[in-house]
């Protein structure tokens, strides 16, 4: 017995749609919404992390952690606005920024080389050495022009990634 | 009051790759130099996530889905207020009426039964089974169950095990009414709990405890022991070792596909459009659900049983397991998904996550040889 749309007024979705400048259709917000609902379980207002963690999908993926943290406490229309950098409307430097974001976990607007390293150690694990880590992250960041203790900031990050193609699409079921 | 705990006892999905289910999104496409840009690339990670925050197919596995509601014009309206008025006013109490009638008779036969002929063992045993299936009928009367039995019915031999997917648990009584099965189920607090320490116990039926540990191999030795028996009732096991909502099937857990028996599949369909069958276990108790199919129009199933299957030479038991979930999910029109029902009460294991990390540090340490 969930939430149908029914809570949700056509002021309240224009209002989610403003915020996240247009990025989702309106029918789209109203799937979130159920979908918002659903996984508040405790009806809170917010998804934690624990009513999170419930889906596997998302248990498995090894970035999780971080993105709870910036998923911790956010209302609905944060929550959509989370999401606005993967729908398909979003332009390649909301996508950018979105990244940026992810990696600037003090949110001091600038990524340090222990930043990405952060990252890295998330993603692979314990199947690098640390010592490698650090020596295949000096090496292409030399590569590329920039120093161990350079500090990237969110046009670094657009020059870096947005010539190549970003897969960072997805869909929201509408039925 | 749903625990999360990440159990490090292998709640473990020894089950086939996940990889090779999930949408593909493999974290790099491994080729040429290794750039900055690749590392710093995380959005297929990312993607994953959020795909799986919109929509993922485990929470669909639970969901029961309400009806669209049709009462909403003047003319259906009322026609529907009748319907709430027979079903509430005249089916329901007919129904109770039936149900204490059924436990009756029941009760007054089977005490005598049980105790009075302890001397001769299979006479009080073919007895037994005669009266639980004829509770079990008047249980599936009290909801006016409309049952289609397709294929063979069961026959009473030793070293073969049925198996079924699980919506609720009335399966286990809609299959009890046509042969007196010993089943394995999760002990339950309440009444329920109250029926299975007795007169389930004496159909043979086997008790475990989903959050402990140990528990695992005590049950697999106790399987083990009532298969081999020659004079027990045959036994039934729910692989799913959950209940799911009647549209998709989760991952058999191999327990029952490595006892050396022939497992013999059972389907079992609800129709929706008389009632939705599904015990949301975490929405309603066992009493609440059972009301709610009291007062609907009807519970109407199919039920096939299956061609029995033995293991094939060089099959492993998960392999076994699949191929017999194969079988069941396509004759009752049921969609596949890789998750271990457990998950609903536990974190998956860390492996998952590892076999991700290990995949990405090997195409980085490769690239970078690839000078």
């Amino acid at each position: 017995m969930g939430n149908g749309s029914s809570m949700l007024t056509q002021y309240d979705i224009e209002g989610v749609q403003e915020h996240c400048s247009n990025t989702f259709s309106q029918q789209e917000i109203v799937s979130l919404y159920q979908r918002f609902c659903q996984l508040d379980r405790s009806g809170g207002g917010f998804i934690s992390a624990d009513e999170f963690m419930t889906v596997p999908e998302i248990a498995v993926n090894p970035l999780s952690q971080r993105l709870l943290r910036m998923l911790d406490g956010l209302n609905f229309k944060e929550f959509v606005l989370f999401l606005s950098a993967f729908s398909s409307q979003a332009s390649l430097q909301l996508k950018v920024e979105f990244i940026f974001k992810v990696y600037d976990s003090d949110g001091n607007h600038k990524v340090s080389f222990n930043d990405v390293l952060d990252i890295l150690r998330d993603l692979t694990g314990q199947f690098i050495a640390e010592h490698q880590r650090e020596h295949v992250l000096t090496k292409v960041l030399e590569e590329a022009g920039y120093r161990k203790d350079s500090v990237l900031v969110p046009a670094d990050f657009m020059k870096i990634l947005g010539s190549s193609v970003l897969k960072m699409e997805v869909e929201v079921p509408v039925d | 009051m749903n625990k999360l705990n990440t159990s490090s006892s292998e709640l473990d999905l020894d089950g086939p790759n996940i990889e090779d289910y999930l949408p593909s999104g493999s974290i790099q496409e491994p080729h040429g130099e290794l750039r900055l840009r690749d590392l710093l690339d995380i959005s297929p990670t990312l993607a994953e996530a959020a795909g799986a925050i919109v929509d993922d197919s485990f929470t669909r596995c639970f969901k029961s889905n309400p009806p669209e509601p049709w009462n909403w014009n003047i003319y259906l309206f009322p026609l529907w207020c009748l319907g709430v008025v027979v079903r509430y006013m005249i089916l329901f109490p007919l129904r109770v009426m039936v149900l204490i009638l059924g436990w009756i008779v029941f009760l007054s036969c089977y005490f005598p039964v049980h105790f009075l002929l302890t001397g001769q063992e299979k006479l009080r045993k073919r007895l037994e089974r005669g009266l639980v299936e004829l509770i079990c009928s008047f249980f599936v009367a009290s909801w006016t169950g409309v049952v289609k039995y397709h294929g063979p019915r069961p026959s009473m031999r030793p070293k073969q095990v049925f198996v079924a997917n699980h919506t609720s648990m009335i399966d286990f009584i809609v299959l009890e009414q046509m042969t007196a099965f010993a089943v394995i189920m999760q002990k339950h607090p309440g009444w329920v709990g109250l029926l299975q320490s007795t007169i389930l116990e004496s159909l043979g039926c086997i008790w475990f405890n989903r959050s402990e540990a140990k528990d695992r191999e005590i049950v697999a030795r106790k399987l083990r022991e009532h298969v081999h028996g020659a004079d027990n009732n045959p036994l039934l096991i729910f692989p799913e070792g959950t209940c799911v909502n009647n549209h998709y099937t989760v991952m058999f857990k191999k327990g029952a596909f490595e006892l050396g028996c022939t497992v013999c599949p059972i389907a079992i369909k609800y129709n929706k459009i008389f009632v939705d069958a599904f015990w949301n276990s975490r929405k309603q108790s066992f009493t609440t659900h059972l009301l709610q199919l009291m007062t609907s129009w009807a519970v109407v199933c199919d039920v096939w049983y299956l061609e029995p299957q033995n293991l094939k030479p060089g099959e492993t038991a998960i392999e076994f397991a699949e191929r017999v979930r194969d079988i069941i999910s396509v004759r009752a029109g049921l969609k596949k998904v890789p998750w271990d029902g457990y998950l609903k009460y536990s974190r998956p294991s860390p492996k998952h996550r590892e076999r991700k990390q290990q995949s990405f540090a090997e195409s980085i340490l490769r690239r970078l040889e690839e000078k």
